[in-house]
């Protein structure tokens, strides 16, 4: 294998719709000042199309793809993949990379992929002469030229460890977090890094860190190495026997961690999979030993680490085999709007306001009452009306009448004209959703109107002070029947039983009922007209209505005015009859019944006219 | 998540029913194994196992500890109601076996095998390397193996092979070498699928012509759970012999279990003076090391961390866990706590501070009480807010904090707080870091 893994015109497949690692990696190609993106297409198993990504200033499109396949034969150039599946699935995917003939290097994100999956994984890598980075690692970095997923940060972080221009220095841990520590240490004491890689914690890694330290010794522009090993594994051995070897010519500079494990009982498992020691040789006390026998640059502890990789630069430089480039600055990159929100470097004017619920809040709120409360405290869907509707907590009386007006509203048979689109709908094959809108949007002045038209006719009447009288009067000279007032057959002697239950409830609870009253007092009128001109349940329930809002106490006179005049009380009956809707909806459907077509004799005939 | 030991009685119930699969006239059953915990009913475990009643058995404690005969915790060819009284006898009993003191709390019983020690043992192991699985196989089993170690025989699986193609290396086994052969293939392969990352057998025999696994050690590795739950059943991974848990440990290994970030905690001397809080598993290893490789070994109370971007809630808990065994004990000359961290990749560290910063704030009093100082050192998104954040809560904590960031080295917060120079003493101390 070439010992280049990368170049400033390499490109990946990303596998995983992980957009903020993808962002991360286009904004670190603006940084290095790339041409090309490095990320040619995405795959999202089960979805396909574009995604929007910022690329510097403008934005692009990446292709996103089903499966691997597909994405690979449409960017045969694209030889990195960068592996987000699961630990379930990261073994077959990154398996069916490493048999894509395109395909050079997989990178493997995943943490808890099943050691021997992971064995076979180098394995195959090893046989096709191709190269897995991880399982479990954050992947690594060229500086200057690609950087995998969430490699070394922010873009802040990049451009203070200077990784948007090459160096002289060749670096590989097994952490992932602290390759990124150390890109710092690498920037802070030396011209900087020039590809940096986590092998991952595991005890298996794809590659091993002997194999990136003898890439670099290969690569001419890679002047020193610097290294971390890890209690636990032999692998440091090896880089002993390749030093014995002379394999390795560059200075090294490496530290072995988890040297504090001799303090500790036997066998502490650290926070990585692969870092416990199983036996003396294993030890970091033994290979760090080791290493600086063998000829390696090895601190007395982390904290000299910079110090020695320091010395180490200084001496390549006084000998001319590193001459620094001059200083490149990145370009700035335009701030997230998210973030310069968040910093408080911006702000914005918003386009809604919302007063009556938040689900931002720990809790899903209705009017700063958390649902739970909701639901101890009884209200029932009435008190929810007016939570939402109305921003007040109403007496049990008044949730009471809500429930009781959705409860009569809630059908009036078939024949009406919601009930009856909605049926014709329903038996159109159409969905619920438009059958019921089919029959909510005959609701209006001529079909259920009623209610919101009585409160409303009544209440203008009972402020400006006409007597039933001169009301009935005002209405006739309107040429307008009074809404609310009037039933098919009923009569006062024949009383609507429904009217005369609600009104009940209402004396019994409501401490003021005085636009009830006036309604009575006009009924007793127009029933001496014609005996079926009784206050019916509509017009008692839209009355009632206003009672119930002025015996709360909590609403001033022009908030009843809004209210009433906002169409409130049609609310009310659009949702108590989509209750109904919904029961003929269902009936319909349940019965499969067929398509409704008006009869001819339905339908008088008279184009000949 | 890693290798675990397994006890001997889960790793035969696994051997048995693989092996059965693959030599369908194996005669090792999986029924034929029981368990016994403090809370086991004897009567009940008849019940549910009569062949203890019919047999002569084994009984042994399976605690994940081996030279249990050299140690006098075998009980050998007994009856039911022998082997009940000797476990019985033993049971949450505290015992010493090499360097390790324990309590025995669980034991396996099985069927008894007769057999010959001379000549009638064979060893075999299975180890997991990098590229290939050494299978080591000796005709000098038992107690007899270590001195005779030169007589195993390795073969090496490379991981891509099947071990159908591998030729088995085999020693000197005369009539049975076929069977053998047959048995250690098949066992083979019930490691690897199993997902066994260490399988050993000593000694197996043989009665009545047939192979029969007397001791068995195995460990697994736990990641592959999702892979082997129906070869596997209800495995659990004991904790090694002699090692207890405190409560806290517990809460934060429940926590960890139950959360996509990492959290991890081992008490080491709950009376030590340096506590660390670190991020990162990495980075963890290398704060521990620095306050050892500094002389201060015997005073570092913990070992811990915590990473992969843990909600601000789980480091809350990770955090309060950490100040309430901190400030239990006092000690005249203070408590230094290290919340350390190197530059994260994705970690948000002002989120993860949140949660830390709500603990200190609830310990407020215990500690200033206790003395404690702290030291703060932190890299990585969002780092600026999350070191202004603890900054500010410096002001008014009552205690010393000291923060710092990615331009001061990682570990340098560990020398301040191990050897504080005289004006920091004063708390003169240069507050540095995210200044720029």
């Amino acid at each position: 294998m070439k010992p280049e893994l990368f170049t400033k015109d390499t490109t990946a497949i990303v596998y995983g719709y992980h957009v903020n690692a993808i962002q991360r990696m286009l904004d670190f190609d603006y940084a290095c000042g790339r041409k090309v993106p490095s990320v040619a297409a995405i795959v999202n198993p089960g979805s396909e199309g574009v995604h929007k990504v910022f690329f510097g200033k403008g934005e692009i499109l990446v292709p996103v793809y089903r499966n691997l396949a597909a994405a690979s034969a449409k960017h045969p150039k694209s030889d990195v993949v960068v592996n987000f599946a699961s630990y379930r699935s990261a073994f077959d995917s990154s398996m069916e990379a490493l048999n894509n003939p395109n395909i050079r290097t997989v990178c493997v994100i995943a943490e808890g992929v099943p050691e021997r999956r992971a064995r076979i994984l180098a394995a195959t890598a090893a046989k096709l002469d191709k190269m897995v980075i991880g399982p479990a690692t954050v992947g690594g970095i060229k500086a200057g030229c690609f950087k995998i997923a969430n490699t070394a940060g922010t873009y802040e972080n990049i451009v203070e460890s200077k990784l948007h221009r090459p160096g002289s220095v060749g670096f590989v841990s097994k952490s992932g977090g602290l390759s990124n520590e150390c890109y710092n240490i690498i920037a802070r004491n030396t011209d900087g890094l020039y590809e940096g890689i986590a092998i991952g914690g595991d005890a298996y890694p794809g590659s091993t860190l002997l194999e990136h330290i003898l890439r670099y010794e290969a690569i001419p522009s890679v002047k020193m190495i610097v290294a971390l090993g890890e209690i636990g594994g032999t692998e440091e051995l090896r880089i002993v026997e390749a030093l014995k070897a002379k394999k390795i010519t560059k200075p090294l500079v490496i530290w072995v961690t988890g040297t504090c494990s001799k303090m500790f009982p036997a066998g502490v498992q650290f926070g990585h999979a692969g870092a416990k020691a199983g036996s003396d040789l294993e030890t970091a006390d033994a290979k760090n030993a080791a290493l600086k026998a063998a000829g390696a640059i090895v601190p007395a502890s982390f904290d000299d680490y910079g110090v020695k990789i320091n010395e180490t630069y200084k001496k390549l430089v006084k000998k001319g085999e590193i001459k620094p480039a001059p200083e490149a600055d990145a370009p700035a990159l335009p701030m997230d709007f998210a973030q310069a929100m968040k910093e408080g470097k911006i702000r914005k004017a918003t386009t809604f306001i919302n007063t009556i619920s938040n689900e931002k809040k720990e809790e899903l709120e209705y009017l700063n009452i958390p649902i739970s409360k909701v639901l101890e405290s009884g209200m029932g869907i009435g008190g929810v009306i007016g939570l939402l509707w109305f921003k007040r907590e109403l007496p049990a009386y008044g949730n009471k009448f809500l429930e009781t007006a959705l409860m009569l509203t809630a059908d009036h048979g078939p024949a009406v004209s919601g009930a009856h689109n909605a049926i014709v709908a329903a038996r159109a094959g159409k969905d619920i959703i438009s059958a019921l809108a089919s029959g909510l949007l005959t609701i209006g002045p001529r079909f259920g109107g009623a209610i919101d038209g009585a409160a409303q006719q009544f209440k203008r009447a009972y402020d400006a002070g006409l007597t039933p009288e001169q009301f009935i009067t005002d209405m006739k000279g309107k040429g307008a029947n009074i809404p609310g007032i009037g039933h098919k057959v009923k009569s006062l002697t024949n009383p609507d039983m429904r009217v005369t239950q609600l009104k009940a409830f209402c004396k019994k609870h409501f401490k003021k009922t005085d636009l009830l009253d006036y309604a009575l007092a006009v009924e007793q009128l127009t029933t001496k007209k014609k005996g079926n001109l009784i206050l019916n349940v509509d017009g008692c329930i839209g009355i009632a209505f206003v009672d119930m809002l002025t015996s709360a106490g909590s609403f001033s006179k022009d908030e009843i005015d809004n209210i009433v005049n906002m169409g409130c009380l049609n609310a009310l009956f659009v949702v108590g009859r989509s209750i109904g809707i919904f029961g003929h909806i269902f009936d319909q459907k349940r019965l499969k019944q067929p398509l409704y077509r008006t009869p001819y004799d339905e339908i008088a005939y008279m184009t000949d006219l | 998540m890693a290798q675990r030991g397994i006890r001997e009685y889960e790793g035969k119930k696994i051997l048995f029913d693989g092996l059965a699969k693959h030599i369908p006239s194996f005669k090792g059953k999986s029924e034929k194994l029981a368990l016994v915990t403090p809370d086991t009913d004897p009567k009940q475990l008849a019940k549910e196992h009569p062949w203890l009643l019919k047999e002569k058995l084994v009984a042994k404690p399976d605690q994940l500890f081996g030279k249990r005969g050299k140690h006098g915790l075998l009980c050998l060819n007994a009856d039911w109601k022998t082997a009940w009284a000797w476990i019985s006898e033993r049971m949450n009993k505290t015992v010493t076996v090499g360097k390790t003191t324990g309590e025995l709390n669980t034991f396996m019983i099985e069927p008894f095998t007769p057999h010959r020690e001379d000549g009638e043992e064979c060893y075999v192991a299975i180890r997991a390397y990098r590229d290939y699985d050494m299978v080591y196989l000796s005709n000098k089993g038992g107690i007899y193996v270590e001195e005779h170690w030169d007589m195993v025989k390795e073969t090496q699986v490379p991981i891509l092979s099947s071990i159908d193609e591998v030729i088995l290396n085999l020693p000197e086994l005369g009539e049975r070498r076929a069977q053998v052969e047959e048995f250690v293939k098949a066992l083979y392969k019930v490691y690897s699928e199993g997902h066994f990352t260490y399988l050993e057998i000593n000694p197996f025999t043989f009665n009545n012509g047939e192979i029969v696994p007397l001791d068995l050690v195995a460990r697994v590795d736990d990641t592959a759970a999702f892979e082997c739950t129906k070869v596997w059943g209800d495995l659990e991974f004991p904790s090694s012999f002699g090692q207890k848990h405190t409560k806290e440990e517990e809460f934060i290994r429940k926590i960890d279990e139950g959360t996509g970030a990492s959290l991890k905690l081992t008490m080491l001397n709950p009376d030590g003076r340096v506590w660390n809080m670190v991020a990162g598993g990495g980075a963890s290893v290398i704060y521990a090391d620095t306050v050892c490789d500094l002389g201060h070994s015997k005073e570092l109370a913990n070992y811990g961390e915590y990473s992969g971007d843990p909600s601000a809630e789980d480091t809350y808990q990770y955090a309060k866990t950490i100040l309430d065994l901190m400030t239990r004990k006092k000690d005249p000359r203070g408590k230094v706590l290290i919340i350390g961290g190197g530059i994260a990749n994705f970690t948000d560290v002002a989120k993860t501070f949140k949660g830390i910063i709500k603990a200190l704030t609830e310990y407020k009093q215990k500690l200033v009480e206790g003395k404690v100082k702290i030291y703060v050192r932190r890299g990585g998104p969002n780092y600026k807010e999350g070191l202004a954040n603890m900054r500010r809560l410096g002001e008014t904590l009552g205690v010393p904090i000291e923060v710092y960031g990615p331009e001061t080295h990682m570990t340098a917060v560990v020398s301040m707080a191990l050897n504080p120079s005289p004006a920091k003493a004063n708390g003169k101390a240069v507050r540095a870091g995210g200044k720029k």
